[in-house]
């Protein structure tokens, strides 16, 4: 199964996770700052930034576009419940 | 009581509601007085704002008032502070009578509009800090003050006359028809709890309010519940200020991290356990960690002190396959204060089962802090390797609270097994 490598940059920690892993599947038990509200796409409180290998991550949805855009998120941004990572390299931290 | 508008300053009305006979507001606070639900209109030479409206069941009474000093085809301008239903119940009727009226609202209510109207269909105006809106020499300046107590919360600032209509801001449950502070009955234990139970999760967030606030000239404060604040209005802004401080000096260095450890134990061996987390923390240089019986003390000062610390654990013993009764008070009395982000922790004996521990981090997590050290679990009596493993734990923690943990690479699969079983 293919991989990929997503670093916590707030708390040092490089998960290996299969590819199609969301964000939410792990950053919480892993114990990095990324927050839940409603854990399915309409909060945005799980908004993080991805500090490196967006081209990594899944297309935005189209849930969650509208909500990123609602809440002036920038490109950097996504929804840690909604987002996937793909492959490779990976580099998050929340806000 | 008549129906009349009020006037509180030159062509500026109360338009509001009073509700005597509330007891319990949104099912958190009790008031014993009931409440007013305040709505003003501002008419200025060109157009005519209205700032708020009431409760829905209030819509007579705020229509009643509005009648009297504007006509519906002068209106202009519709200002929501704040959308909760309290304030905004008579808005789709408002909007009915004025369809000339533009909706001035923040930034961040533009998806509870549509929400609260059921309609993607709306002609609104988002503005934030700075942005304003003239009714013929009159300018209303927007302040977006975010999380006082909603995410959408703003202030709205009237110029000329120094008035600053400020939402739930500097307003409280407390129901007089006299309106203004100076007439009023005896309003501060009312202002105090309203602060306590409404703004104190969001201490951070009155701080940058203030900051917004306290620049401006402040001739009267027109909030959206309670007395009309005229006499001594920026005492009530220091007020805030005081209540958003820290409760107590604190007497370690600034950088120092604060740990506290809650603990509860039948047969000592959840203290013995909490001591020995106690211990390893400490010995991480910049740590300081209190350890505290909750058998020994209450639930409110306990809140007080989590809501200073940087870090919380819970030690627990497993009854019945669950975490004890007053780990759960403490833990279900978190609503008054801002938890997000810290840094929390589980650890306990237990007899047969032994699911305390991931049941208390689920809810620490559910709470937004951050869970990043796996709990300890000891069968009964701990050894001295198990309570090695419990300072070992504790300088996890100390480590993490103090930004000195080890950068690692793990698989995805180890963060699915079963808490930490300390093996003796």
């Amino acid at each position: 199964m293919p991989k990929a490598n997503v670093t916590f940059e707030d708390i040092g920690v490089t998960v290996t996770v299969p590819a199609g892993t969301r964000l939410i599947e792990i950053s919480e038990k892993v114990g990095a700052g990324i927050t839940y509200g409603c854990r399915e796409g309409e909060c945005a409180t799980c908004m993080m930034k991805i500090v490196s290998g967006m081209e990594n991550m899944s297309e935005r949805s189209v849930l969650e576009d509208k909500v990123l855009q609602e809440n002036m998120a920038s490109r950097k941004h996504r929804l840690a419940c909604q987002a996937q990572v793909l492959g490779g390299e990976v580099v998050v931290r929340p806000g | 009581m008549s129906e009349a508008p009020v006037s509180i300053a030159p062509d500026v009305f109360w338009i509001g509601a009073l509700d005597p006979q509330l007891r319990v507001f949104d099912v958190i606070l009790r008031t014993a007085n009931g409440t007013t639900y305040n709505a003003y209109c501002v008419r200025g030479e060109t157009g005519v704002a209205v700032i708020d409206t009431v409760k829905a069941e209030y819509a007579d009474t705020f229509f009643e008032r509005l009648e009297q000093v504007a006509r519906y085809d002068e209106i202009t301008v519709i200002v929501l502070n704040h959308l909760e239903p309290d304030h905004t119940g008579a808005l789709p009727e408002l909007m009915r009578r004025a369809p000339r009226a533009r909706l001035y609202i923040s930034v961040k209510a533009q998806t509870m509009l549509k929400g609260l109207l059921k309609s993607e269909d709306l002609a609104y105006t988002p503005v934030d800090t700075g942005d304003t809106v003239n009714l013929g020499g009159r300018t209303l300046t927007f302040l977006n003050t975010p999380f006082l107590h909603w995410p959408d919360t703003q202030c709205t600032y009237l110029n000329e006359e120094a008035l600053l209509f400020s939402g739930d801001v500097f307003g409280c449950h407390f129901c007089d028809g006299r309106l203004f502070n100076d007439r009023v009955g005896d309003f501060r234990f009312s202002f105090e709890y309203y602060y306590q139970h409404i703004m104190r999760p969001f201490r951070e967030h009155v701080r940058a309010g203030l900051d917004l606030i306290e620049p401006l000239r402040l001739d009267l404060i027109a909030p959206a519940h309670g007395p009309i604040l005229r006499d001594a209005p920026r005492s009530y802004v220091q007020r805030y200020r005081q209540l958003a401080a820290p409760l107590l000096h604190n007497e370690a260095s600034d950088r120092a991290k604060t740990l506290v450890i809650f603990y509860i134990s039948s047969y000592g061996n959840t203290a013995r356990m909490a001591q020995a987390v106690r211990d390893g923390a400490e010995e991480i240089d910049g740590v300081r960690a209190s350890l505290y019986d909750l058998q020994g003390g209450e639930v409110t000062p306990f809140v007080d002190l989590i809501e200073e610390a940087d870090g919380i654990v819970f030690g627990s013993p497993t009854i019945n396959g669950d975490a004890v009764k007053p780990i759960w008070d403490l833990l279900s009395s978190l609503a008054v204060v801002s938890v997000k982000d810290k840094l929390g922790a589980a650890f306990g004996s237990y007899g047969w089962t032994g699911e305390a521990v991931s049941m208390l981090e689920d809810r620490l997590r559910g709470l937004k802090l951050r869970v990043p050290v796996t709990g300890v679990r000891v069968k009964l009596i701990p050894t001295e390797e198990e309570l090695d493993q419990c300072r070992l734990f504790g300088r996890q923690l100390g480590k993490h609270l103090t930004g000195r943990n080890a950068r690692r690479v793990i698989d995805m699969s180890e963060l699915f097994k079963e808490p930490h079983h300390a093996q003796g």
